[in-house]
């Protein structure tokens, strides 16, 4: 298999960058100094390619009504044009075949942001419960590049490329709302824990965009800062803290669960009515690492009980200078609770907290506690 | 291209050494190896004393990334060990042949050093990774 290149490939390149195979596609996990670029998105501003991502636009009539059965999360809920909803797609035994973003246009027409690393799964499962509804067209979107430009300085720097007009547009876009200014669409998410934007844009316009971006000193940032700065934030990632083992109920993704109204049917709901019924067994916790070592997904943790949890996924968090992770434990276990976590066959002491680690450049742990 | 001293011994699993006086030899890892693994946020060393076999695990190099063993290039006894490297894991980054040296071992066999590679042969296996 030939791995895909974004149109920003050679930017990445000509930056600098240290190229990774991630999902079939060759994209950059750092241009130098990975701790460097989580730095710059907390304090100032980085860029992420993210273009990798599956875009999907949605249209005709029953769109609405198709993807309130296919997402756990309810888009009737979405009712102001641009508006963005986090969702998880759902098995029918309520496992996560997916996370997503989908924002509503109008209610015949969706966009649908998911994984590079799940496309072929979701297209088959999504086109597999498209025959119920012979109006709706799926078009997949390879011909659009994405960038995400984060941190506390983003939408400053970015809106000064802007017309005065555009930039009011962009300045007045609440949390999780987009709108389109000619060819771009301008989203307030992001995936780091700071204010900051997802232009979705022609892949031909990527690299001048790029080039603007540089030129306002907005950093570019990679996979590997963007896997830290969303741990920070307590963002699950899908293949580690989920998958179609995994239901959002076990994910520290309850929230996304819409279960109002009752009459609505979505994929999966029976499954997670069922297991909320019956108790869960585990939760997501947050673990602050106390003793010296760096947390790592798969690591078991052992409470003085004997009960065990384990490491969906850990790091080294730069802005704390301390190791975290998020860890699926016992759903006894509390915040506080001391823990001690098998690295490499030493047990080191390690303390559950609440996540998220870190919000807008503030940490919101008590490092100090320990 | 990384930076490969001449006048350092090379093993394969990338750490460097340094033969020094009385026997003695300081060991890092090398340049490619710091730049494969990225930022460093923490150094596992051995502990003073220490007898190492040749090929033993004795210290782990924990990058943003990963973690990855170090292991003993010859046979010795641990003398020394960079305690600087504790509060300062990015030395290994920013000079992996200086101030980033891991650990000092006094060589029970000075003889073994002819068994490493040479900066040639190990700049010619960098290559195949």
């Amino acid at each position: 298999m030939t791995l895909k290149r974004t149109p920003l490939y050679q930017s990445h390149v000509d930056a600098g960058a240290k190229i990774v195979d991630f999902s079939g596609w060759q994209m950059p996990i750092h241009y130098g100094s990975q701790l460097e670029e989580h730095h710059a998105v907390r304090q100032s501003a980085g860029v992420f390619d993210v273009s990798h991502m599956n875009v999907v636009d949605l249209h005709g009539d029953g769109s609405k009504v198709l993807l309130q059965y296919l997402l756990a999360n309810d888009v009737a809920r979405l009712k102001i044009p641009g508006k963005a909803l986090y969702s998880c797609m759902l098995t029918e035994s309520g496992g996560i075949i997916d996370d997503l973003i989908v924002y509503y246009m109008d209610d015949e027409k969706y966009r649908v942001i998911l994984n590079a690393g799940t496309h072929d799964k979701d297209m088959v499962w999504i086109n597999a419960q498209l025959n119920d509804f012979p109006d709706v067209v799926l078009a997949e979107r390879p011909d659009l590049a994405m960038l995400a430009v984060q941190g506390p300085l983003a939408i400053e720097k970015f809106s000064s490329l802007l017309s005065d007009k555009a930039a009011d547009r962009v300045a007045e876009l609440a949390v999780f709302q987009a709108c389109e200014i000619d060819e771009m669409f301008i989203s307030r998410t992001g995936y780091t824990g700071e204010d900051g934007l997802e232009l979705i844009l022609p892949g031909d316009d990527a690299v001048d965009l790029w080039q603007q971006l540089m030129m306002v000193d907005v950093k570019p940032a990679g996979l590997g800062a963007r896997d830290t700065l969303r741990l920070e934030a307590g963002m699950a990632l899908y293949g580690l803290d989920m998958d179609e083992t995994t239901s959002p109920l076990v994910s520290g993704l309850g929230w996304t669960v819409a279960w109002q109204p009752e009459a609505r049917d979505f994929i999966g709901r029976e499954a997670l009515s069922a297991a909320k019924q019956n108790g869960l067994a585990q939760r997501m916790v947050g673990l602050l690492l106390t003793g010296r070592g760096v947390l790592r997904s798969h690591q078991q943790v052992q409470f003085s009980d004997g009960s065990k949890g384990k490491i969906t996924s850990g790091s080294y968090s730069p802005t704390l200078a301390r190791s975290i992770a998020l860890a699926r434990v016992p759903s006894d276990v509390k915040i506080g609770d001391r823990c001690e976590v098998d690295i490499r066959g030493r047990l080191i002491s390690a303390i559950v907290v609440k996540y998220p680690f870190v919000r807008h450049g503030q940490a919101r742990i008590e490092t100090e506690q320990t | 291209m990384s930076n490969v001293p001449q006048e350092l011994k090379y093993t394969k699993s990338h750490e460097w050494v340094l033969a020094g006086e009385g026997g003695q030899a300081t060991i890092g890892i090398t340049d490619y190896a710091q730049e494969l693994l990225g930022d460093m946020v923490f150094i596992e060393l051995p502990e003073i004393d220490k007898e190492l076999d040749a090929g033993d695990e004795c210290s782990v190099v924990e990058s943003v990334k990963a973690a990855s063993d170090v292991y003993a290039p010859i046979a010795g006894r641990v003398v020394a060990i960079n305690e600087k490297l504790a509060d300062t894991p990015e030395l290994i980054n920013e000079d992996p042949y200086g101030e980033g040296w891991m650990f000092r071992l006094q060589i029970e066999d000075v003889s073994e050093l002819d068994g490493l590679m040479d900066a040639d042969a190990y700049e010619a296996i960098e290559g195949d990774e």
